[in-house]
């Protein structure tokens, strides 16, 4: 397959950006409160072993990563496939060599990276503490605690970046996140008692 | 050298890359092309277009090419002009 992008092909590429801006926000905000519930509950049931706890987000944030990727691959092909087809009937002629045929198999992959990256990356960074719990042990606070409060902060971040997209106050968009995440934590500690 | 002045072109197209982009994209064939665009008909998916290209050496391998590429199709040659050598 070759990798010589011209401008047309491009073109095609960046109108597909709102279609991964959209994937990139659902995914990144579910693999983030996945990992957040993940890591309050192993909070409030007392668990000590780091390890444990590593290894059971690890192997979720790589469920979302693989979930992501192959969803997102699979739903974006058949659609620019239909697409494509509806297009070579309209036009009498097949497409494949073109701008469009090119385009309908770049993009499902560009989307799916993006729909895959966005949850393992935001987990990674959530898991981070619990990474280094030996090395931030001076800061005498559980590395769980550390977790949920960069996913609060992430999620938060994510709400801003709605709120830019959409042209609303960034305060809000972001509070409103935020407000999800905690409503979350609430029903988890409703539960765990 | 006999050379092609002038293309009257009936293309179908799809409704992207839009007009302008189209005929920038005819225009940096080669140097001094004129291209002149107008849609006789459009529909859900495509629109029919009249192109009239001008220019010093029309080489019509490469706007055929660009035209295919862009997922368009040559439909007739409507009018051509060719400019023969001149006699010694």
């Amino acid at each position: 397959m070759s990798f010589v992008l011209d401008t047309h092909l491009m073109l095609h590429i960046l109108r597909a950006q709102n279609i991964a801006r959209r994937y990139f926000i659902t995914n990144g905000f579910d693999g983030a409160l996945t990992i957040l519930g993940m890591v309050t509950g192993f909070y409030i049931s007392g668990m000590t072993d780091i390890s444990i706890a590593i290894s059971a987000c690890l192997g979720a944030t790589i469920a979302l990563f693989m979930s992501g990727l192959s969803s997102a691959y699979l739903s974006e092909k058949a659609e620019r496939e239909k697409e494509l087809l509806e297009l070579e009937q309209a036009l009498i002629r097949d497409l494949k060599t073109s701008d469009y045929g090119r385009a309908s198999r770049y993009l499902p992959i560009m989307i799916a990276l993006v729909n895959g990256f966005s949850p393992l990356i935001l987990c990674l960074l959530i898991l981070s503490p619990l990474f280094l719990a030996e090395q931030i042990s001076f800061l005498f606070v559980s590395p769980f605690i550390n977790s949920i409060v960069i996913a609060f902060v992430s999620i938060f971040l994510l709400g801003v970046f709605l709120g830019k997209i959409s042209q609303t106050f960034w305060l809000w968009s972001g509070l409103r996140t935020l407000l999800i995440a905690l409503f979350t934590i609430f029903i988890i500690l409703l539960f765990g008692q | 050298m006999t050379t092609i002045r002038k293309l009257v072109l009936d293309i179908l197209k799809p409704h992207e890359p839009n007009a302008i982009d189209f005929c920038l994209a005819l225009a940096s064939v080669g140097d001094r092309y004129q291209i002149n665009l107008i849609v006789a008909e459009v529909d859900e998916k495509t629109e029919t277009i009249v192109v009239t290209i001008e220019a010093p050496d029309i080489n019509f391998a490469e706007i055929s090419a660009i035209v295919q590429k862009m997922g368009a199709s040559i439909h007739s040659i409507d009018e051509v002009e060719v400019h023969g050598e001149a006699a010694l």
